[in-house]
């Protein structure tokens, strides 16, 4: 099928965008990468009036890497991010689930920004942004404010941008060296949405023990659900009985729902596999980490 | 209701090309039926098979998630500007067929383009990473056995071009 007729406007500045936004009000979408919305646009579950293009405007494809931050502009392409070294020392959790973020040909044109503020919640960014406190900062024609990590969300395709605002930039800080991450998922092909799929971080304090392990679940819930587990994990070194112990906690506290893909049962199933595999991964990494800069 | 027309022009396969379309246009359909370059295919049009793949500015991209207006200026080249000068196979269309690439070749024109751009980058792919490079491309024919080889034949037939 073939979208629905909209007036289209291309503003070659920051401004002329905001303000294409404010006069469409809720009649208005933003067209970045297209990648998401256009499917919707063509499948006609989606017929927004206006369509203002964010493409044209320089300053958004910034991607600024500071001592301390990373800063990511609104038409920066998933795959520069993840191509980028300076990203991937700074902050490799982006790396890492990038990489399952659908395939290189769709990663070409789709934006990083533009899936975080789509907000699907088997969106592989939106459970990074939640578990790292990365923060949104969302721009209108009456002022700027800065959202952080899981308040972004509020429902599946819902998030805390109003219309006549956009997303003009999401920023991570640089994590520590104590800090070890992984991205793990199960698809049914590489490529596809993730059935289930877990970011993890685990925080080294003194004697390489764990001091605060957190987890971030993906196509799980109508959002990103972040739980701590530092309680049974603080203090413990791998092989334990307590990555099974974590995992199963994670689990327990989840509710699933079930569809065509999976069923609730076999989705805690995963939830669990994957969240103790991904603690695992993360610990792994955070020794790495710590080796590297020793 | 007459809808409004955007005049878009771009180059094409090297040559400068332009139309007057709705903002609603998609690339696939510009390319397809404003310009009458049919080797372009469209399976889904939600970017999930890959037959509608071509290169905007070197990239490859899927046709059917752009608009054509977004795109006014850009530089496409699709599987009909991937043939050698004098008309004959390119690397990648001779490795298909040298190759038993394709069947029906309905698929063909989405892998030829997402191949040639992964070359660009990858000139010596390992087969790891031919694998990895069409994933994204839907073949209901093959069993995609033969379409890895091809990408590895194409390596060595562009390798050999190069050579002096
Ligand atoms: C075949 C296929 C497989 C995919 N697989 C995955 C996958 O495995 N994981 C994954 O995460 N994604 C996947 N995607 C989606 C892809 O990552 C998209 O690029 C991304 O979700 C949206 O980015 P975009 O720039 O294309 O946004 P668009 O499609 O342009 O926009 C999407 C929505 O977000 C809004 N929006 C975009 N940018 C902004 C902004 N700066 N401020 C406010 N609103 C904004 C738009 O108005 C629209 O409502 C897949 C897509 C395809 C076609
Ligand atoms: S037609 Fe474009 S990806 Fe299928
Ligand atoms: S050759 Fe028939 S779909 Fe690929």
């Amino acid at each position: 099928m073939k979208p629905a007729p909209f007036e289209y406007v291309r503003p070659r500045t920051r401004a002329g965008v905001l303000a294409a936004l404010a006069a469409a009000g809720e009649d208005g979408k933003v067209l970045a990468g297209g990648q998401s919305l256009i499917p919707l646009l063509s499948m006609r579950l989606a017929s927004p009036k206006v369509l203002v293009d964010i493409n044209l405007v320089p300053d958004f494809s910034a991607l600024k890497i500071s001592p301390t931050h990373v800063e990511i502009g609104p038409t920066v392409r998933h795959q520069e991010l993840l191509t980028s070294e300076a990203v991937r020392k700074a902050v490799p959790l982006l790396a890492q689930a990038l990489s399952y973020v659908a395939h290189p040909v769709i990663r070409n044109r789709g934006t990083s920004v533009g899936s975080i503020a789509h907000a699907d919640p088997s969106g592989e960014l939106t459970a990074v942004l939640s578990l790292l406190d990365g923060v949104v900062t969302i721009e209108g024609q009456d002022g700027t404010r800065e959202v952080t990590g899981s308040d972004f969300f509020l429902g599946p395709l819902e998030s805390a941008i109003n219309s006549g605002e956009m997303a003009t930039r999401v920023t991570f800080g640089r994590l520590p060296t104590t800090m070890g991450t992984a991205c793990v998922e199960v698809s049914r092909r590489h490529g596809d949405y993730a059935l289930v799929g877990v970011c993890a971080a685990i925080v080294l304090g003194e004697d390489h023990q764990i001091d605060r392990a957190r987890i971030s679940l993906f196509s799980v819930g109508p959002t990103p659900i972040v739980i701590d587990v530092s309680g049974i994990l603080k203090g413990i070194r791998i092989d334990s009985k307590h990555w099974r112990e974590a995992a199963r906690f994670i689990a327990s506290s989840v509710d699933p729902d079930g569809d065509i893909h999976a069923t609730t049962a076999y989705r805690k199933n995963l939830v669990e596999v994957l969240s103790k595999r991904g603690l695992q991964c993360a610990y792994q990494n955070a020794l790495d980490r710590v080796a590297v800069k020793q | 209701m007459s809808e409004k027309h955007i005049d878009v022009s771009m180059t094409v396969n090297g040559f400068p090309r332009s139309g007057s379309v709705p903002a609603r246009r998609l690339l696939s359909d510009f390319l397809r039926h404003d310009l009458q370059l049919t080797g372009t295919h469209v399976g889904c049009e939600h970017g999930v098979c890959g037959a509608c793949t071509v290169l905007l500015n070197g990239k490859a991209v899927r046709s059917c998630l752009l608009f054509a207006v977004s795109v006014d200026g850009g530089e496409i080249v699709t599987v009909e500007g991937l043939a050698n000068q004098d008309g004959s196979l390119g690397p990648v269309q001779q490795a298909f067929h040298e190759c038993h690439g394709l069947q029906c070749g309905f698929c063909t024109p989405g892998f030829i383009t997402t191949i040639s751009a992964f070359l660009d980058e990858h000139p010596n792919p390992t087969e790891g990473q031919a694998r990895e490079a069409i994933a994204g491309n839907l073949c209901r024919c093959t069993g995609y056995q033969n379409i890895i080889k091809s990408v590895l034949r194409a390596a060595e037939i562009r390798n050999e071009m190069m050579q002096p």
